[in-house]
Formats: C-alpha cells, structure tokens, sequence
C-alpha cells in the first residue's frame, strides 16, 4: 500500500541536463527528488522535477577549490536527508551537511587514508556510521560523532574499489578488491575478515547485495562478468554468472524486482544495460542514451524499478524511463543451425515460423525418399507472469542423416583424390578430370572440363594439331565424344518443349549475339527446372549437403542444361553443332553406358567448331562465362569443382574473379577436405593456390614435439633446455650448436647433427663424430 | 676442412657456464639461470638486457614473454613490420644497439632489406607511423586525437585498430627498453658481448664459409664482404681481437655505407647471421626531425597542456581494458609486467619506489592526487634524480653520457632494479597517453 502511493508520487520522463563538467558518481536522496553529482570538477544538487533537472545547490565552494572537492564517490543518507558523504581522489574523506547556514557545507574532513579513497557508504540504518574504502588497502569505519576513524580494517591485500553495507545483516560489510577477491568484514571485528573468495580475474570494481534476498551478493569485474554470490551457506556460490560486453563499472539491483539488475561499464561501451541474470545472455533492457562512459547509475527511489538516473563523462545526467528503454530482444533473432558429428543437422526456429513450413517439410520427406527422419523437439518454458521477457519459444528440429551418408560422399572423396590439378600440360588435366567425373558418374563436371580444355588450349595449334591428334590417337576425340554423349544424352532426356524453346532462344540469340541476356534467359529456365522438381522445401533445408548427391543422381537432366548451354554459347557462330545434337539422342540414347561411340559425329563437331572460334576468339573470350560457371558450382556447394578449375586454369582466370571469393572457395574446400581426412590433398591444394592468405595455411601448426637426447623425457615446453636435465637437447655432435633445422642421425649409436655436418664428416671419417666408436654410415 | 678446430671450443656451454657463474647466488637464483639458458639456447645468444634483468628472475620472466609475445606471437602486424616499427622506435633514442639487433631480426624474418637503407625506403603505412612515434618518444603528453584519426582514416595506407594498438604497444616497449639499455650501459659496448653463432641453423654460416657452401651468396664484390666473410672465418678467436678488428674497420663502415647496403640486399639472410654484430646501422636513418626531443612538460603547462590525472585514466581501471579489448591478452602481459616490478623487493622503503616512479610519471605530466611531490624533494637525493631524468628522458648515449651521472648505487641490482623502474613507468605513461588518444578517437 505504502509502495503504491510512492509510485504514483514519482512522474517524469526520459530527461536530461548538461552538467559543467563530467561526472565520476551520483547518488540520490531518500525521498527520490534531488540527485547529488560529484566529479573532479563539480559537485552539485539538483532537483527533479516532473518536466527537467533544476539545479539546487553548488556545493563546490571557493576561489580555488582543494582538491578535497575533486570526488571519486558521493553518497546521500538515506536516513538523515541532510547528510552526504563524499570520497575525494586525494585521500581525504568528507561529509557534508546540507543544513548548515553559510555557504560552505562541508562538515567533517577525515584524512587518514594515503591514497585514493575508492568508495564511501553509509550504514543504511545506522545514522552515524560511515565506511570508506581506499587504493592503499584499507577500509575505515568512521562515526561522524567523533574526529577520526573508530576501526581499520586491513583488506592483507591490494587497493579496495567497494564497499557496502549489507541490507539486512547490520554487522556486516563486503569489499571488493582490485586483485579479485571479495571480502566479507564484521564490523565489529577489525582483526580479521570473516571469509574471503576470489570473485573474479583481475579487478573487482563493484559489488551491491541484494535489497530483500539476504545473501545476495552482484559483483562485477574488469574481466566483463557479473556474478551473483549467494552468502547464506557455508560455502560461497556463484549462482548467477552474467556476460557482459566490457569491464563492469557499476552494478545495481533493480528495486522490485528480484532477478535484475543494472550494470555500467567503465571504458567502450557507453550503454546502460538491465540484466535479467537468469537470463544471461542477452540484456533485458538498454539505455543507450550517453556519449561517453556511464560513470554512476542509480535507482530513483528504493521501491521503484521504473526510473534510472545516470552521470556520464559526457558531462550529461540522464533520467531515464523503463518504457522507453530498448530492448534487445526484440531485434534478436532466435534462430539457430548447427550441424552434428555424423552430419546430422539441428535447426532452431521461432515457433510461428516453423509452424506454417511443417506442411512443407512433410512434402520435403516424399521428395527424398528414404531420406531424413524428423525429430521435432519442442521446448516450452513456463510463462512468468512477473517476467517481462519477451517469450521466445523455439522449436527444434534434427534431421539425422542417413547412416551411409558418408558413401553419399563418396564421389567427393573419389574425385579429390583424383582429380589432377598439376603436373602436365592443361588439356591433359582436363581430360584426366573430366575422365574422372565421368567414371565417377558425374557428367556435368566431366563435360564441364571437357569445354574448359576446348576454350583455353593453346591458339596456336589449334585446328591443325587437334586434327593431327585426332588422326594419330582416339584418346582425344574420345574425351570430346563424351561429352558429345553427355549432351546428347541430356537432350534426350529433356522434354521436347524444352528443347525447342532453348534452341529457339539460342536461334534468336544467335542473330541478337547478345550473350548475357541469353546466358540469363536459359538459366532461368534451368532453374525453374530445378525448383519443378525438388520442391520448396528444398529452399528450407538448403544447407543438408547430405541429400545432394541423392539429387544428383535422380535429377540428372536439369543440371546438364548448364554445360549444354555454354557449349552453345562458345560457338555462337555454328548452326552444324546444333544440328548435330537435334540427331545425336538417336543415337546415344540407345547406348546409355557403352563408351565407344561413332568417331565421325565427334569428329565432325570438334573440327568444326574449334576451326570456327580459334582464329577469331582469344581465350580471354570465355573468361565471363568460366567466372559465372564457377560461381554456379560455388554456389551449389560443390567448391570441390570450382577450386579444381581454378586451379588447373591458374593465371588463365584468377585476375577475372574477386581475391576474397576465391579465398573463401579456397578455405571452404580445404576445410572439406581435412574433414574427410584427406590431408594429402589438401596440402596440394594450398600448395597450389595463390592467395597469399591461403599458402600460408601450410606454415601453421608445424610443431613438433621431441623427447631430451640426455634424459629421453619429452622436451615439456619450447626452447632448446631441457627442463629436466637442464642440457642442450639435440645437440649437434660435429659442432656442438643445437640444431634447429634438419637433424639427421644414425640409427645404430643414436648421435647426429646437423645434415651437412655429418655428410662432411661422414665423407672424411667412418666414425661416428661423436666418438662413439660406432661406424656410422650415411647413404 | 675446419669443422672442428681447437678454436671451436664450446661456446655454447661456456657461455652456459658464464650464465651460471654470473646468477647463481642461492637456489632462488637457479630460475634465472635456467630462464638465461632458455633464452640463450633460444636464439643463440644471451643479450645484455636479459643478463642485466636476471637479478630480478621473476620479473625477468615477465619480461621476456611480454617481448616474446608483441614481436612473434599472435598479432594482427606482420613480422617484418614489427621489427621495422622496434627500428624505428629505438632509432629515435640512437640506440644503436637495439637497432641493429632489430635489423638482423627484420631480416630474418623476411623483411626487405631495402627498407633498411632508411625511413624513406619504407612503406609509406610505416612512414606514417613516425610522427606518433617522434612524439610518444619524446613528448608523448601531445599525442592527440588527430594523430590517431590521421592514422586511421580509410585510404589505401591506413591502419586498422588493431594494427594501431600492436603497434604503439611495439613503440611504448621499445621505448622505454631504450631507456633500460641506457641505464645499464647495455649500448655503448655492444660489439664486447661474446657471441655463438645462432639462429637457424646455428654455426652454418661458419661451416658454410669455410665449406664453400656461400656460393649461395653472390661472389663477394667488395673489400667489406671479404671483410665480413674473414670474420666468418675467425670469428672464435679472441674476443678482444675481433674488437680491434671492429674499430679498425670502423672508418671503413661508415664510408662505404652505401656500397654496403647494397651487397646486403644482394646477401641471403641467411648468411647473415654472424653480421648481427656488424649491424651498426645507423639509426639517424630512421629518423626524421632529430631536434625534437624532450622538453621539461611543467614549462609547457601554460599552454594548456593538461596533466593526466591518473584518477581520470588510469592503467587499472582504463589502459587495460581498451589494450586488451583490442590486442588480445597484451593486458595481461603487461598487467603482469606492471605488478611484478611493484612487486619486487626494494631494499629501501617503500615510498622510495613510490617516490620514483610518480616522479617519472611527473616528469611525463602524469599526476596522482593523492601523492605529495614534496616526497620526490625529500626521498630522492639529487643525483638519483639526475639519474632517473637522464635515463627516462634523454637515453641516447650519442648526446648524453652516461659517465658523469653521479649516482652510484650500493649494489648492481639496485641500480638495475632503478632502471626497470624507469622502464616500466615509462612505458605505463606512454601506453596511457596514446590509449586515452584511442579512447577519445573511438568516443568522438
């Protein structure tokens, strides 16, 4: 009831005035309408009043104020409302009363600290009781009755940064330290403190006890945790941990409200955040309303959660109203993809939307049969009626792969390990590739490589040297009549609509040479190919590799659009090619796995069209449509192909495609790679690459661990003694320099050296350098 | 074939041994010999620096991590850079010594060598960084706002953040270490320490010479490669030869500068190791406007140059925070160098050290609230003060000698222990400075 008609007495608003200079701490009186500002230039009072600050009181008197005046902490009484208390950066302590007539109100001056007095706090009951906490250590308990301190309390360690009175146990006070630990004192007792633990790592800036649960205690750190402490058992517990962004400067409970409290940081971050610690990892509200570093913050009045007050280094005093704070949560985004061990994926989304998709994902089982099973898990969490948190309840669901989904991957590895990316001539390259891709039962890349060797190899020879090729050996014809098969078998797949429209299209483009219109028109229609067949769902769950491969084997046809086109985009001036595919389903349709095909329509396309393009187009020519096929592959998740490309093609079109793609294509194949253990190819590839970011990959982690020559220990840490025997380990035995680079030794007496060392050696002597008496051989 | 001669005595456990003799007071000592004996077979050499630290092993140990972190270990600049920016901070103090071993070190790590023929030479990201470095060497009480926002401003040589703290931690360190080479009278007998043959793989280059295996290197051109190639050769004789061989050569160095550079970028790195002694490059090449240099702060208070009230920004509640937020654990490090140097056992009282330290930072326009400085008045003998201020203020043994200074300590540690204080405190109030100019650029 009491609470009820204080709260309706406070009205206000978010507001706020300039003070003359920044702000080191406030504090308010009991009655919630003045505020007390103090700092290094400034200490004044004002009045809070519905629609702004008034000021009060400048109690910064005189010409040229000492530097008892420059205040590191201020606090008001809150029993006698006359009374403040402030800590000063020199040492000194002062109390002031407001009541006093002249205009200097300071009343009491205690100088007994030697350094920097952190903090001052009032006993909450006790009217004459006042605890200071110092930077040399100690705390002192002053009763303003009497001209100096009644008790000093020796923290044994570094400089105190808080102290505070308990709420509900009158005896006792903490202390926060600046090495990390908090103290638990018994007033009555200066010899000793009653426990002690270690809160956090580094500095504990502050620390507040709760209001109502007794052994409540917030601590917050420089290590940019607040922990909240419960002190009522035997042992301390940490029971609440809360992460925040920087260093906690300050932290406060908020009044009424059990699970939250404000904190302030000290350097960076200049917002203000309300915690709710069971929730610890989001704010529940912040306070973004400073410049600069919040310096002190404090609830209006003890039973209200609803108003803030804040002094900032900005040179500002903010009132802050809890309706108008932000709140994080609403802008965070609750959802959540993790992928398991085995390839299993978990997916974590906001309820409402994963209610509408469920439909969806139903229809999604069909189009994989035999594909996933789905585990949606459903977490609710009991709604609090005090807790205004917004309510997120997310649904999970796991999708677990199949159990042989690494034979899924199966062409990955295949192909990673046999794929050729250096070594011999390019064609040579692509065809080994594109042989196998195709051994590998993936046309679309066999025949991707088998453009890639028509587009870039050599000008100079090529209509003359490709037909003396074709007369001396099948090999090469061969490869080209793979992907003649390829095409044609695509072509006989699709349904006839299709082909007339893109041959159609191809026609008019043809007349129109316009290229990137026609590039954009057919993969349209390649797309909306794809998306007939796999469904919506497919969207959803894009990221489930797993299911690709099964993809690839079903729907064979739409992906074959993709090289068919290029191969018709490359010889934009050759009606025969066309002509020639319109017949070739007849004839490979009938012969889906016989690899032998009849040379003379090969032959006659490959002539014709290499005899068309060589002369009249560079090279340079195809780099936009390579780029674009690349990118194609990256994105349809198979780096593997774009990273092999670029790499057989090297400098060919590295300067066509973005550094920071290519490093990305680079580490997501390499990472691929390692995850399938196959280390071999990886380091080939990052041998092989040019980017600067990815080569140096190679030169990580090249540790190697070794035992001491003399105790036969492992060397424990890095350096060249042994911790154990306190020897040089590996030394050389010719020149007796540890070895740092290559070490070589003999197998029968164990001594060695550095390589050139003992080949020298070894070429003048037959004994071991170390005179051992072992003959040593090196061969 | 000389593989082993009788002159190729056992440097390295004699050195060992030397190390023990020197430290090995008590059993307390032993971790400082063990620590000696890491660095020395770490890089093949032990330098005056850690020898001189190693009365004070804990500290020490500190010490070397710290380095050991801001020039090797994770960072966002290159290795090279790191090296280059220690040259160039050191060569604001001409402190010869630290130069030429950051140059060898510069190279080692596959740095151009072009870049050491000067300032100019480098790129222009590094040139930037020297007006930051002329002041924070100097007069770090002007480090500004501006300065960190020039440094910072999107363009193709601009820093990042990252980059920029590294860096001016790198400048901070190498700083004040000029400070500790000073004061310990580290730069003016460098070519004196004796040395082993380090670095990678160690005692190659001699075998290499006398292998004939340099015919990696280019055919030798002039008379300072065949010089250079001589003391390969003979390096292991004795000391006080190899000395007056130096002096000798000295006159020779210094003409054909030129010509010598250029047979340097000819050189392998590789094949370098044993010029770490030549290295005497000379540090006014990386140096621009040598007039600017200390100037009392109390006389430019008028000028509104604000003190730094540590009660405003201090390491604790400040510096280490932003140094740690955006050069990760760097805080720790030097949290743990600031603490164990308060730590250390003073043999005075403690407000002595206390007495010191605000009296540096005073001297840096960094003042506590709640110190008296009539204590500096009354603690510190006037030649002690003398001392701090020569050795805090003006390390550069080109211009100031040392010798005159009248202070002579009771103990060699002491004198050391004086010595880490100016270091230490140096470099707090450098780092202070240039982090409240990051803290005031980030809020702006």
């Amino acid at each position: 009831m009491e609470k009820m008609t204080r709260v309706s007495t406070i009205n206000g608003r978010t507001m706020f005035c300039h003070l003359d200079a920044p702000a080191n701490a406030i504090s308010v009186c009991r009655d919630a309408t003045q505020v007390v500002v103090a700092g290094r230039n400034i200490f004044k009072i004002y009045g809070l009043e519905e629609d702004g600050f008034v000021e009060r009181l400048n109690l910064r008197v005189g010409r040229k104020p000492s530097l008892n005046f420059s205040c590191a902490d201020v606090m008001w009484h809150q029993m006698e409302e006359n009374l403040l208390a402030t800590a000063a950066t020199n040492g000194a302590v002062v109390t002031w009363n407001l009541s006093r007539p002249c205009r200097n109100k300071q009343e009491q001056l205690f100088t007994e600290h030697k350094r920097t007095v952190n903090k001052v706090c009032f006993h909450p009951t006790e009217v004459n009781m006042l605890l200071s906490g110092s930077q040399d250590g100690f705390m002192k308990c002053f009763d303003l009755r009497k001209k100096e301190s009644v008790s000093t309390f020796s923290g044994q360690s570094e400089s105190v940064r808080d102290v505070q009175f308990s709420m509900k146990d009158y005896f006792t006070f903490a202390a926060s330290f600046e090495n990390g630990n908090v103290q638990l004192w018994d007033i009555r007792r200066p010899d000793r403190y009653e426990r002690m633990f270690t809160a956090h790592t580094g500095p504990v800036f502050c620390c507040d006890w709760h209001p109502e649960d007794r052994g409540w205690l917030a601590t917050g750190g420089r290590d940019k945790m607040v922990k909240v402490w419960d002190m009522s058992t035997n042992r301390v517990k940490e029971i609440y941990c809360v992460q925040t962004f920087a260093s906690v400067a300050r932290v406060k409970w908020r009044p009424e409200r059990r699970y939250h409290l404000a904190t302030c940081s000290m350097m960076v971050d200049h917002n203000i955040y309300v915690w709710d610690v069971r929730r610890p990892f989001i704010p529940f509200a912040t306070f973004e309303e400073h410049k600069d570093v919040t310096t002190g913050i404090v609830w209006r009045h003890q039973h209200d959660p609803y108003f803030l007050l804040s002094g900032s280094k900005d040179s500002t005093l903010y009132q802050h109203m809890f309706k108008d704070a932000s709140r994080p949560v609403d802008r965070a985004n609750p959802e959540g993809l993790c992928f398991g061990l085995f390839g299993d994926l978990a997916f974590a989304a906001k309820e409402s939307l994963m209610s509408a998709p469920a439909s969806a994902g139903d229809v999604g089982r069909k189009t994989y049969p035999g594909g996933d099973r789905r585990y949606p898990i459903f977490f609710f969490k009991k709604p609090d009626v005090t807790e205004q948190f917004a309510q997120v309840s997310s649904a999970l669901s796991v999708f677990e792969s199949e159990a042989d989904s690494s034979a899924g991957m199966d062409w990955f590895i295949n192909t990673a390990q046999s794929y050729l990316l250096s070594g011999k001539p390019f064609a040579e390259l692509c065809e080994h590739n594109a042989h196998v891709a195709k051994s590998l039962n993936r046309p679309q890349e066999s025949t991707t490589w088998t453009m890639l060797r028509i587009m870039f190899s050599e000008p100079a020879n090529p209509s003359l040297s490709t037909n003396h090729n074709l007369n001396k050996s099948g090999n090469l014809p061969l490869v080209n009549s793979f992907s003649m098969k390829e095409m044609s078998g695509a072509l006989n797949e699709r349904n006839k609509e299709n082909r007339q429209d893109n041959i159609h299209s191809l026609e008019t483009n043809l007349n129109n040479n316009d290229e990137n219109e026609e590039t954009e028109g057919s993969e349209g229609q390649a797309e909306y190919l794809f998306v007939d067949d796999e469904l919506d769902d497919d969207e959803l769950y894009s990221m489930e590799h797993d299911n690709q491969p099964a993809e690839e084997s079903e729907y064979l046809l739409p992906q074959e659009a993709f090289p068919l086109r290029h191969e018709i985009m490359d010889h934009p001036s050759a009606p025969e090619p066309l002509q020639e595919k319109q017949e070739s389903p007849h004839v490979s349709g009938s012969e889906a796995e016989s690899m032998c095909l009849t040379p003379m329509e090969s032959f006659s396309l490959i002539s014709v069209s290499q005899q068309l393009f060589s002369p009249h187009l560079p090279p340079k020519f195809f780099c936009p449509i390579v780029k674009e096929m690349l990118c194609y592959y990256a994105e349809q998740g198979d780096v593997q192909m774009a990273v092999s490309v670029l790499i057989v093609l090297g400098d060919r079109i590295r300067k066509e495609i973005d550094e920071l793609m290519q490093e990305h294509w680079y580490m997501s194949y390499i990472d691929l790679l390692q995850r399938f253990e196959l280390w071999n190819v990886s380091n080939e590839v990052i041998k092989l690459s040019t980017c600067g970011a990815i080569m140096c990959l190679n030169q990580a982690s090249t540790t190697l661990h070794i035992n001491c020559s003399n105790c036969k220990r492992p060397m424990s840490n890095k350096g060249w003694i042994c911790d154990r025997c306190h020897q040089c380990a590996s030394v050389c035995a010719v020149c007796h320099h540890v070895v740092k680079g290559l070490f070589v030794w003999c197998q029968g007496c164990s001594h060695g050296g550095h390589l050139e060392h003992v080949m020298e050696w070894l070429k003048q002597s037959k004994h071991c350098p170390a005179g051992c008496g072992h003959l040593c051989e090196y061969t | 074939m000389i593989i082993c001669t009788k002159n190729m005595d056992y440097r390295l456990g004699s050195q060992c041994q030397f190390v023990q003799n020197q430290v090995i007071v008590n059993s307390e000592k032993e971790r400082a010999s063990l620590l000696c004996m890491k660095a020395l077979a770490n890089r093949g050499r032990l330098d005056k620096v850690s020898q001189q630290m190693a009365s004070h092993p804990q500290y020490l140990e500190s010490f070397l991590r710290t380095q050991h972190y801001i020039l090797y270990m994770d960072g966002p600049l290159p290795l090279p850079y790191r090296h280059y920016i220690a040259i160039m901070a050191a060569a604001r103090h001409h402190c010869r010594y630290l130069v030429s071993l950051h140059s060898a070190q510069f190279l080692r790590v596959g740095g151009d060598p072009l870049w050491l023929q000067g300032l100019e030479a480098a790129p222009a990201r590094l040139r930037h960084l020297d007006h930051i470095n002329k002041v924070l060497a100097h007069q770090p009480w002007l480090t500004a706002r501006s300065h960190i926002q020039a440094l910072l401003k999107t363009g193709e040589q601009c820093w990042s953040l990252a980059e920029l703290v590294q860096a001016v931690v790198l400048l901070a360190h190498c700083h004040s270490l000029c400070s500790f080479v000073f004061g310990s009278g580290s730069d003016s007998d460098i070519t004196t320490t004796p040395r082993v043959h380090h670095g990678t793989p160690p005692g190659c280059c001699l075998c290499d010479a006398a292998n004939g295996n340099t015919a990696l290197s280019p055919p030798s051109s002039g008379p300072m490669e065949k010089m250079l190639r001589r003391r390969s050769l003979d390096s292991s004789c004795d000391v006080g030869c190899l000395r007056e061989q130096i002096h000798k050569s000295q006159d020779e160095i210094k003409e054909r500068k030129g010509d010598r550079l250029h047979s340097q970028t000819l050189l392998h790195s590789d094949v370098e190791e044993e010029e770490e002694a030549m290295f005497s490059t000379d540090p006014s090449r990386f140096v621009t406007d040598p007039e600017f240099g200390y100037q009392e702060f109390a006389r430019r208070e008028e000028d509104h140059f604000q003190v730094l009230r540590v009660q405003d920004y201090s390491w604790e509640d400040h510096g280490f925070s932003l140094v740690n937020r955006l050069y990760s654990d760097i805080g720790h490090l030097l949290d743990e160098r600031f603490r164990n140097v308060a730590s250390l056992p003073f043999p005075h009282s403690p407000d002595l050290k206390r007495a010191i330290w605000n009296y540096i930072h005073c001297i840096y326009g960094i003042r506590y609230d709640d110190y008296d400085y009539g204590e500096v008045n009354r603690l510190l003998e006037r030649g002690l003060k003398l001392y701090i201020k020569a050795v805090a203020c003006y390390p550069d043994s080109s211009k100031t000698p040392l010798c005159p200074l009248s202070w002579t300590p009771v103990k060699a540690s002491e004198k050391v222990h004086v010595n880490l204080l100016v270091m230490e405190a140096r470099l707090q109030a450098e780092l202070l400075y240039a982090l409240r100019a990051i803290t005031q650029y980030m809020i702006a």
